[in-house]
């Protein structure tokens, strides 16, 4: 229909544009990939070599025509070659994406049930003191560098408490810290978005008359506050899928986990631009869809827009 | 006999940054069974905090101090939440006062009114399934299997209110709470939803505690009154003893004050003195405004008939005199408001200020209008710049025309802060610092400050408490007979509107029914609608 035709073009333009951006703030930069790897004086290249093997790269010719290639390239699915490397990207990047799903989901997921958790619970503890520690959490979860909060777990859990092993450990083993290291970062914005608007809920005149209808804390909590208060929350949801990205990197590289994290971090060291295109590419694709996901959502959760969305 | 709720010595109090301040000082009254009292107060009166207290709901950090809350002789003042769980729904009914915000906006009707039954121990799901369309019925809601299936935002305001009627009565409990039930409503919903609830109290004996601020309200449907101020009763008595010789001064201000209960004489304009001679009448326009065959459509998408907000207008507000527009909702009269005042441009139609065309106005010229119209609006809490002093608010019109120059400006502003009667000291102070009836003044003030040919007052004293809204209506005589100022003044309150206005045109669905001079209108309405909104005002046995 007309809303998901829109959609799709809107998202279409902001990979144009991310591909560009990309392209020119990549080409900005002094030196570039080849210069890197061959310029090293153990090689031993004269300057006319260099020049010959950058007229084999293409990278001789205008910045217009380059990137004209580069977009062709992208849009019948060819991502070009690994300058540092000499493989295919999409080969490099499609071994390094199981791993990487598989900790950003796991650690999304874990950011989610982290914040729902503390949400709730500093709102229906027991005991006020209880209920404000619980609030205070999230303001200490969110100032929590990534890369610190993967040392010290890993120091705490694997040295002093031996409770994750360090080295031969199973993969699901291998998943747990740096899971919690992408998690907490995460969940802390969550849980203060959710807190906020659990309490804005709590105030209006409908939970009023829930209330005077007899109800209970908890059960005004999950019947009639839950869902109202979650709608601001998804919406948070779908921004810090960025966060995610970015705390891959981190995350990788503290573990040293192979997987898209790690293959950025040396794509940025050695200039790998083809590599580095595709990823960019891949962030903003995986950005768009989980924000056309949250928008398809959310009339599902409040029937309010549901006809808006439809006439739209 | 027990009375069936009973009040003895109330004290609340909320807790501040500066102590515990008492807001329900000793508060003492009692609902006899099957009766309907009525708690009257003005904003700030503590009459909404005591019903609360009833139910055990005071606000966060609201506290009950002393007294005994006795329901059948049970003193519930200080059971634990739990246990008066037990009591919300089943023996005391509540009733909200605004019905958009008062249901859950993401489930269905009839699983809210199911939930009531489910807390309150009922499992079988046919039966409560039965009990809710049942009570749907029974609150007067057409098909009663759709209704429940829907969703509050797909029902009117007052559909809304009746399933919160619905609600409140569902376990038929002794006694009903109801907070200001119709204040949000329009005139004849607010009739058929009082009706609504007098009908249900009569089948099962329901009491009934009506909070108001309305003494019309009251008047006409309470049996006794209990009339608060500042957290204390003032005067409590039979509705009709104490609305014919109220003896405390604050009732008799409160019954001198209500629109719809003082018999006050109808206003005629008095013919403006160049009128008097008819060759300088013959010569003179003698219409500050003149609006003809206005119209407005907005589109509602693709396929679908054009929504006629203002549909073929015409009236005219003679030099010094007040026009009012009076309709329900959506009946198009701010449209219209914001037609002559030029926010809109109607499809067809003209509007002529003062003889002179002004409907295609633009640029400057538009700009120039802005000075021969102003504005006052309904909510004096959103239409004053939080961050300027009052002095600045009054002068701003005078700096965006730069008319005199920073003292002159200055001058002019306080000779306006005292021409609407306020304290000289306001001044300096912010907004914030002011009461709703201070504010008001302060956007009559700004208003006047360019001198206008024409004060379109929008719903401008709607917001007020009656005592603080008798004052501003004398402040707007008083200005007009003063400065021979012309008002468009648009209501929906026809108590109001016999007050203050010399002529009146009502409107509906976009179109005027009938228009006139106000004593005849209202003296001999010509068409149905009039005579229903005319029925509908409460306390209506004064109003004609």
């Amino acid at each position: 229909m007309a809303y998901l035709a829109r959609r799709t073009g809107q998202a279409l333009l902001v990979l144009a544009i991310a591909f560009t951006a990309t392209f020119v703030l990549l080409q900005a930069l002094p030196g570039d990939a080849i210069l890197i790897k061959f310029e090293s004086p153990e090689l031993g290249l004269s300057p006319e070599q260099i020049a010959d093997i950058r007229a084999s790269y293409g990278a001789d010719v205008p910045v217009v025509q380059q990137f004209l290639h580069t977009v062709a390239g992208f849009v019948q699915g060819d991502f070009g070659y690994s300058v540092q490397y000499g493989t295919p990207v999409h080969e490099l990047v499609g071994s390094a994406l199981p791993d990487t799903l598989v900790l950003a989901g796991l650690g999304f997921l874990t950011a989610v049930l982290i914040a729902v958790a503390l949400a709730f619970l500093s709102t229906l503890a027991p005991f006020a003191w209880l209920r404000q520690a619980l609030r205070a959490l999230p303001g200490v979860f969110v100032s929590v560098p990534v890369f610190w909060l993967g040392i010290v777990l890993i120091q705490v859990f694997s040295f002093q408490l031996r409770l994750v092993p360090v080295i031969g450990a199973d993969p699901a083993q291998a998943l747990i810290l740096p899971v919690l290291t992408l998690a907490i970062p995460i969940s802390a914005p969550l849980a203060q978005i959710l807190a906020r608007s659990i309490d804005e809920v709590q105030l209006s005149p409908f939970v009023a008359v829930v209330r005077a209808k007899g109800a209970g804390p908890a059960r005004v909590l999950w019947r009639d506050v839950a869902r109202n208060a979650l709608l601001p929350a998804i919406t948070i949801a779908g921004v810090l899928i960025g966060e995610l990205i970015g705390g891959a990197v981190v995350t990788e590289t503290v573990f040293g986990r192979a997987g898209i994290g790690r293959l950025t971090e040396q794509a940025v060291a050695n200039q790998d631009v083809p590599v580095l295109q595709a990823i960019v590419i891949l962030a903003a694709l995986v950005f768009v869809l989980v924000n056309l996901a949250v928008d398809l959502v959310y009339p599902v959760l409040d029937p309010r827009l549901k006809r808006k969305a439809v006439a739209a | 006999m027990t009375a069936l709720l009973e009040l003895d010595g109330l004290d609340v109090a909320y807790a501040t940054a500066s102590g515990a301040r008492r807001v329900v000082h000793s508060v003492s009254f009692d609902v006899q069974t099957g009766e309907v009292v009525a708690l009257v107060g003005e904003s700030g009166s503590g009459k909404t905090t005591t019903s609360s207290a009833v139910l055990g709901l005071l606000p966060a950090g609201g506290r009950l101090d002393a007294g005994a809350v006795r329901l059948s002789g049970t003193d519930i003042a200080g059971w634990s939440d739990r246990r008066l769980q037990g009591v919300r729904g089943a023996r005391i009914g509540y009733i909200p006062q605004d019905p958009v915000s008062s249901l859950n906006p993401v489930r269905p009707v009839g699983v809210q009114l199911a939930d009531t039954f489910r807390i309150h121990g009922r499992r079988d799901p046919r039966d409560i399934r039965n009990c809710v369309l049942e009570l749907l019925e029974r609150v007067g809601l057409d098909d009663p299997a759709l209704r429940a299936r829907q969703y509050p935002h797909e029902l009117s305001g007052g559909m809304r209110q009746r399933v919160l009627i619905a609600n409140a009565v569902a376990l038929e409990p002794e006694l009903v709470i109801a907070d200001e039930p119709t204040s949000a409503l329009d005139v004849t919903v607010q009739r058929r939803i009082l009706d609504l609830i007098d009908e249900l109290r009569r089948e099962h004996g329901t009491a009934v505690l009506l909070v108001t601020h309305d003494l019309g309200v009251a008047a006409e449907r309470a049996e006794r009154v209990v009339v608060m101020q500042h957290g204390r009763i003032v005067e409590q008595g039979t509705t009709a003893a104490l609305l014919d010789a109220p003896t405390e001064a604050y009732t008799r201000h409160l019954v001198a004050d209500a629109p719809g209960l003082a018999e006050q004489p109808f206003r005629h304009p008095r013919p403006p003195i160049y009128l008097r001679d008819a060759g300088v009448a013959a010569a003179e326009n003698p219409f500050a405004l003149v609006a003809s065959g206005l119209s407005k459509s907005y589109s509602l998408g693709r396929g679908r008939e054009p929504f006629r907000a203002v549909d073929d207008v015409s009236f005219r507000v003679l030099r010094g005199t007040t026009h009012a527009i009076v309709g329900e909702s959506g009946s198009g009269k701010t449209t219209t408001a914001r037609i002559v005042s030029r926010f809109v441009t109607p499809d067809s139609g003209r509007v002529e200020l003062g003889g002179t065309d002004v409907t295609q106005l633009s640029g400057a010229a538009k700009r120039e209008f802005r000075r021969r119209v102003q504005l006052v609006y309904q909510n004096p809490f959103a239409s004053l710049d939080p961050r300027q002093t009052v002095a600045e608010i009054i002068a701003e019109p005078l700096r965006n025309f730069a008319v005199g120059d920073r003292r002159e400006r200055a001058v002019a502003a306080q000779r306006l802060i005292d021409r609407v009667a306020l304290p000289a000291d306001v001044a300096a102070r912010r907004p914030t610092e002011l009461s709703g009836g201070q504010r008001q003044r302060v956007a009559i003030a700004r208003a006047l400050a360019l001198e206008p040919e024409l004060v379109v007052l929008d719903e401008a004293v709607s917001a007020l408490d009656v005592t603080v809204q008798a004052r501003i209506l004398e402040l707007l005589e008083r200005l007009q007979g003063e400065l021979g100022l012309s008002y468009l003044f648009i209501s929906h309150d026809l108590a109001v509107v016999r007050r203050i206005s010399h002529s009146v045109s009502v409107m509906r669905r976009g179109r005027i029914v009938e228009s006139g001079p106000t004593e005849q209108v209202f003296r001999a309405p010509q068409h149905d609608y009039t005579r229903e909104l005319l029925d509908a005002v409460p306390g209506r046995k004064a109003i004609a």
